[in-house]
This record gives C-alpha cells, sequence and structure tokens, in this order.
C-alpha cells in the first residue's frame, strides 16, 4: 500500500489529551471528534489539514489516556498515516485495532519537516521525501499484527476466531 | 527457569511453561473492565461481531464514573447506552450512581480483581492492580471488544525493569512521592513497553493502597504494567473480599531483569510534579509558594480512605484558604460511607471544602471543578497534561494528599510539615 502526503509535524510526548480533549468525549461520532483533532497542540490543524496527510511526531506519541478516540479522530481527520520516534503502547495498540497505519522511524521523525511531500510504502516500511532528499527504513510490523491489518483490524480477526470456535 | 513475576502471570494465562520478553502469546482474562467514555465504543464494535453473548456475564465490569452523574446530555446518552447493554447482556458488574465508584478504587474493593489475575481495562490506569499483585493493563475499546467476545487478549511478553526501594520513608512521604520521584528518575518513556516491579523494605512496609497508588501511574511512566509481589498486607487487604480464589506469584531470585534501579527512599522528600508532564517532579520545598486557585483531592491515584485519613488529619481544626476552591472525592460509595462514620467529611466540610459523590470528575476536566485560563491547581490525581482540567492555559501540579492538605491550608503549595509546625 502505498501512501502520498504533506507532513504536519508536532513534538515529543503528545499526549491524548492533546490529540481529542476529554471536554469532546461525550460523543463517539469520528466526524465529531475530527472537529477537534489535535485541538490542544495546535487549534488551527483541524480546520487546515488535507486529506492524505502523513502526521510526524516526536517520541512518545499518543501517550495517556486509552481513548480510542484518538486515533479515530486522526484517522477521521483524513491522515493517512502517523510516523513518530516511539509510540505510546495503547494508543499503537489502538491504532493497528481500527486500522490507522502508523511507522517508528526516529531518523524519519527526526529528519521530515512541515510542508515535506512524503511518499511511504507500507507493506516495506520505507518513507521517501520528495522535498529534499531522504529515504528512511522504520522497523516492519510484528507478523502478528501483520495478520491483524490483513484481517482488516481486530474486529475480523475476533471473527474468525469466533467461527473456528462454533 | 526463572521468571519475574509478571512473566510467571502470563505463562500461567497462556498456557504454556514458560515466557520470555518479546514473545506474542495469547492469554485468557480474568476480568474485563471499561467505563463510560471507552464502553460505548467498545460496545459499538462488540456489536458488529453479531454475538448475542458475552464470553461470562460475571466478568465483565462496566463502571460508569467519568461524567457520572451525567453532566450533560450526551454523557446521559452514552451512559443509558452503557446500561441498556449491561442489562441486555446480564452483566452483573454493572455500577450505577449510588453504587459505583471509580473504577480502580472500586474494583480491588469488591474483590473483582485478585492477586495472580490476568486484567485488561479499556482504560490507561487498569495497571493499578499490580498493587495486589495482578498483572493488569490498560488496552483501547476494541481490544476491550474482543476481550468481551473471546475472554482473551493477545500480549508482547514485555521486558522487566525492577526497582528496589531501600530504607524508611520519612514523614508525609507514602507511595505518590516514590512514584513521582520514580518517574521524574526514568522519564515519562522511563519504562516503554516495560513491567515495573517495585520491591524493597519501603515496599514490604507500604499499605495496600500505596502499592495501589505506585502502580496506577505505572503507565505515566510508558509502562505495561506495574506490579508489586504480594504478601500478608494484600492477603489481610483481599481474603476479606474475594469470592472465587487467587494465586500468589513472586519472581524468582535470579529472575532477569532488563534493568535494576536502586534508591535509598530516607533522602526523598515530598514530591510535587510542575507543569506540564508527571516528570517533572521536585521537592516540594522547591514549589514552596505557588499561589493555587484549586485544590483537588481524589481521583483513581488518592482517593482512597487512607489518603482521605492523611489530608483530613492535616486539615483538621483548620481552615481553607480563602482564595482557594478545595473539592474532596472520594473513590467509592463504601469509602464515602467509612469516612463519613470517621467524622472525616465533617472535617473537610467544617474547613470549607467541597465534598463530592464519587467520580473522575475535574480529574480529566470532565466536570465538577474546572479551571478557567490562567488558573493553577494542585491534584492528587495522575496527570497533568496540558488542558488535563480545564482551560489548555490553566496548570495542574500533582501532589500526594499530605502535600494537597497542606496547600489547602495556605492557599499556596506547602510542605506538610510547615502546616502542622505552625500549630506548635
Ligand atoms: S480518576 Fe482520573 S485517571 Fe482515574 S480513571 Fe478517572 S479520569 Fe482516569
Amino acid at each position: 500500500m502505498q501512501i502520498k502526503g504533506t507532513v504536519y509535524k508536532f513534538g515529543n510526548d503528545v499526549d491524548t489529551d492533546q490529540i481529542i480533549p476529554a471536554r469532546h468525549l461525550n460523543t463517539t461520532d469520528p466526524a465529531e471528534l475530527a472537529a477537534h483533532c489535535m485541538e490542544d497542540a495546535d487549534p488551527e490543524f483541524a480546520a487546515a489539514v488535507q486529506p492524505g496527510a502523513v502526521m510526524v511526531a516526536g517520541k512518545n506519541f499518543g501517550c495517556g489516556s486509552s481513548r480510542e478516540h484518538a486515533p479515530i479522530a486522526i484517522k477521521a481527520a483524513g491522515v493517512s498515516c502517523v510516523i513518530a520516534s516511539t509510540f505510546a503502547r495503547i494508543f499503537y495498540r489502538n491504532a493497528v485495532n481500527i486500522g490507522l497505519p502508523i511507522l517508528e522511524c526516529p531518523e524519519a521523525a527526526a529528519a521530515l519537516e512541515a510542508g515535506d511531500q512524503v511518499t511511504i510504502d507500507l507493506a516495506e516500511g520505507i518513507i521517501r521525501n520528495l522535498t529534499r532528499p531522504g529515504e528512511y527504513q522504520s522497523a516492519p510490523f510484528p507478523s502478528f499484527m501483520q495478520e491483524i491489518i490483513k484481517q482488516g483490524g481486530l474486529i475480523k480477526y475476533v471473527q474468525e476466531r469466533m467461527k473456528e470456535r462454533a | 527457569m526463572s521468571m519475574t513475576i509478571t512473566e510467571k502471570i502470563m505463562a500461567k494465562h497462556a498456557g504454556k511453561e514458560r515466557v520470555v520478553p518479546g514473545e506474542l502469546i495469547n492469554c485468557s482474562l480474568d476480568l474485563v473492565l471499561a467505563n463510560d467514555i471507552t464502553a460505548p465504543v467498545a460496545i459499538k464494535e462488540f456489536s458488529r461481531l453479531g454475538q448475542d453473548h458475552v464470553f461470562d456475564p460475571e466478568r465483565v465490569a462496566l463502571v460508569p464514573d467519568h461524567f457520572t452523574p451525567n453532566k450533560d446530555i450526551k454523557s446521559a446518552e452514552q451512559s443509558n447506552y452503557v446500561r441498556q447493554f449491561a442489562r441486555s447482556f446480564k452483566i452483573t458488574n454493572y455500577f450505577e450512581v449510588g453504587r459505583m465508584g471509580i473504577e480502580h478504587c472500586l474494583l480491588p474493593e469488591q474483590g473483582l480483581v485478585l492477586p495472580g489475575d490476568m486484567v485488561i481495562g479499556a482504560d490507561s490506569h487498569t495497571c493499578t492492580y499490580g498493587g495486589l499483585g495482578a498483572f493488569s493493563t490498560g488496552v483501547g475499546s476494541t481490544d476491550m471488544a474482543a476481550g468481551m467476545a473471546l475472554g482473551e487478549c493477545w500480549f508482547k511478553v514485555p521486558e522487566s525493569m525492577k526497582f528496589v526501594y531501600h530504607g524508611k520513608l520519612r514523614p508525609w512521604v507514602g507511595g505518590k512521592d516514590l512514584i513521582l520521584y520514580t518517574i521524574g528518575d526514568i522519564g515519562v518513556d522511563g519504562a516503554l513497553y516495560r513491567s515495573m516491579e517495585f520491591t524493597g523494605e519501603a515496599i514490604e512496609n507500604l499499605s495496600v493502597e500505596g502499592r495501589l497508588t505506585m502502580c496506577n501511574m505505572a503507565v505515566e511512566a510508558g509502562a505495561k504494567n506495574g506490579i508489586v509481589p504480594p504478601d500478608e498486607k494484600t492477603k489481610a487487604y483481599v481474603e476479606k473480599r474475594a469470592k472465587r480464589t487467587y494465586q500468589f506469584y513472586t519472581s524468582d531470585p535470579d529472575a532477569s531483569y532488563v534493568e535494576v534501579r536502586e534508591y535509598d527512599v530516607s533522602e526523598i522528600e515530598p514530591q510535587v510534579a510542575f507543569p506540564h508532564l508527571p516528570e517533572n517532579s521536585r521537592p516540594v520545598g522547591e514549589a514552596q509558594g505557588i499561589e493555587l486557585d484549586q485544590v483537588v483531592i481524589g481521583s483513581c491515584t488518592n482517593g482512597r480512605i487512607e489518603d482521605l485519613r492523611i489530608a483530613a488529619h492535616i486539615i483538621k481544626g483548620r481552615k481553607v484558604a480563602p482564595r482557594l476552591r478545595v473539592i474532596v472525592i472520594p473513590g467509592t460509595q463504601e469509602i464515602y460511607l467509612q469516612a463519613m462514620r470517621e467524622g472525616i467529611l465533617e472535617t473537610f466540610v467544617e474547613a470549607g471544602a467541597a465534598v463530592s459523590t464519587p467520580t473522575c470528575g475535574p480529574c480529566l476536566g470532565g466536570h465538577m471543578g474546572i479551571l478557567a485560563k490562567g488558573e493553577k491547581a494542585l491534584a492528587t490525581t495522575n496527570r497533568n497534561f496540558v488542558g488535563r482540567m480545564g482551560h489548555p492555559e490553566s496548570e495542574v501540579y500533582l501532589s500526594s494528599p499530605a502535600v494537597a492538605a497542606a496547600s489547602a491550608v495556605t492557599g499556596m503549595i506547602t510542605s506538610p510539615e510547615e502546616v502542622l509546625d505552625d500549630a506548635n
């Protein structure tokens, strides 16, 4: 799967309260959540973000609450992939489970700048900068997670397991 | 083959003799948990499975605690969605307003989580139950949905980090100070993906409440779980609550750790974490004099009876500073009742504090004490992220109940000793 988009850059330790503040958690509607995506980190982001956008951040992205509303808001806002040096573990699980592509790549996270055009090959984990020279290799998903993603997220995977049990 | 306590619990629930860090395993679950924010998303996902039952109606806990008693119509709709699901799927552990509590105070108290258990919860502070010697960790709503259906969850076995706390605690230093100090030492990603095992003389001497507080904040260092070896204190806590059998696991003496850190606790002062990360912890002396607008005593970190007793001891016979709002939130109905019987609630109300029914409320900026732009709060909660308690330009400092109570009296961040010395 090939992704192409513009980089939006964020810093270290972006927590889920910044991604989607708790005051907006009285809904589960992806569109409503998307309208407030990143509100406390960059109030302009939700209005400005273009479909296909690539979010790039530093270490520990998505730390804090377990709210799945965070990756849902990012996905519904039109973001096609999140690249960070490291992710907080619950956010990582949640993103996989709902089918939001994410890549851990400290080199790309450090080098990419806001406005850069990039292409991402998800299967290979290769990130290419089209604006300035730069190509980065990220660690591929563990095979177990590739299986979940291949089956279209965790729910599909569980459906298969239920069939086996029946 | 030697294993850590976390590895032993994981191996047992994966039906294996042995597991090693990095291994992907599928574990059976003793309990799955969600609240009024995460359950609606989980129930939606669960519905897509077309199942007419959960894996075990007695092993699903639904605790509406975040926006309850409901703060607005939308929250009421969400709670009602959870309530209706609980009814139609005959979930026995659904807790209604008036019989509830903050999930991580409630579940241990009700004996629903026990030593040796494997527990997931759609709430990041599910790691609290490590205080009882259980493996518990926070997951998202889709994991919760899968857990409700299968009674199973996949995990990557974490590497373990061991923390050894030597020596005796100073007065007014407790579990909250130890964990703030530790996070200050290793950083908010210092234990990312790892297990934090808390050991040593100071942990053995710590109450079960204090251990729950420490494990509660393991996630603030990025950890998958926090855990304390169970002992006589654990036994005394769980034996009167448990309705099923449980098992104590301890780490083998030669178990392997990716890192071991040792502290002399006699050098640790009461801690305050400055905005906007829990890792910004410093001795209370360095925060002395910071003027406050609000103090919150409560939450799944420090809303237990021991916490309220400590705060009441300091506040008793004194008044809340005129500039302040002080909000006290007992963690559960049982704690509320106990505090009432001990005269603790009277102490707070007489001092000029507001006492609320159990709720997460202000901890996540939900309701019951939201901060305006530019306001500062000191809270016994676990997160001081940007906007956590209200306006993005408000600030939250974190501390123990003792420091919060002393600060409630003076209106600025204050060491407990200072307030008590004044009395002499
Ligand atoms: S008290 Fe705060 S941290 Fe604990 S469960 Fe509630 S919102 Fe989360």
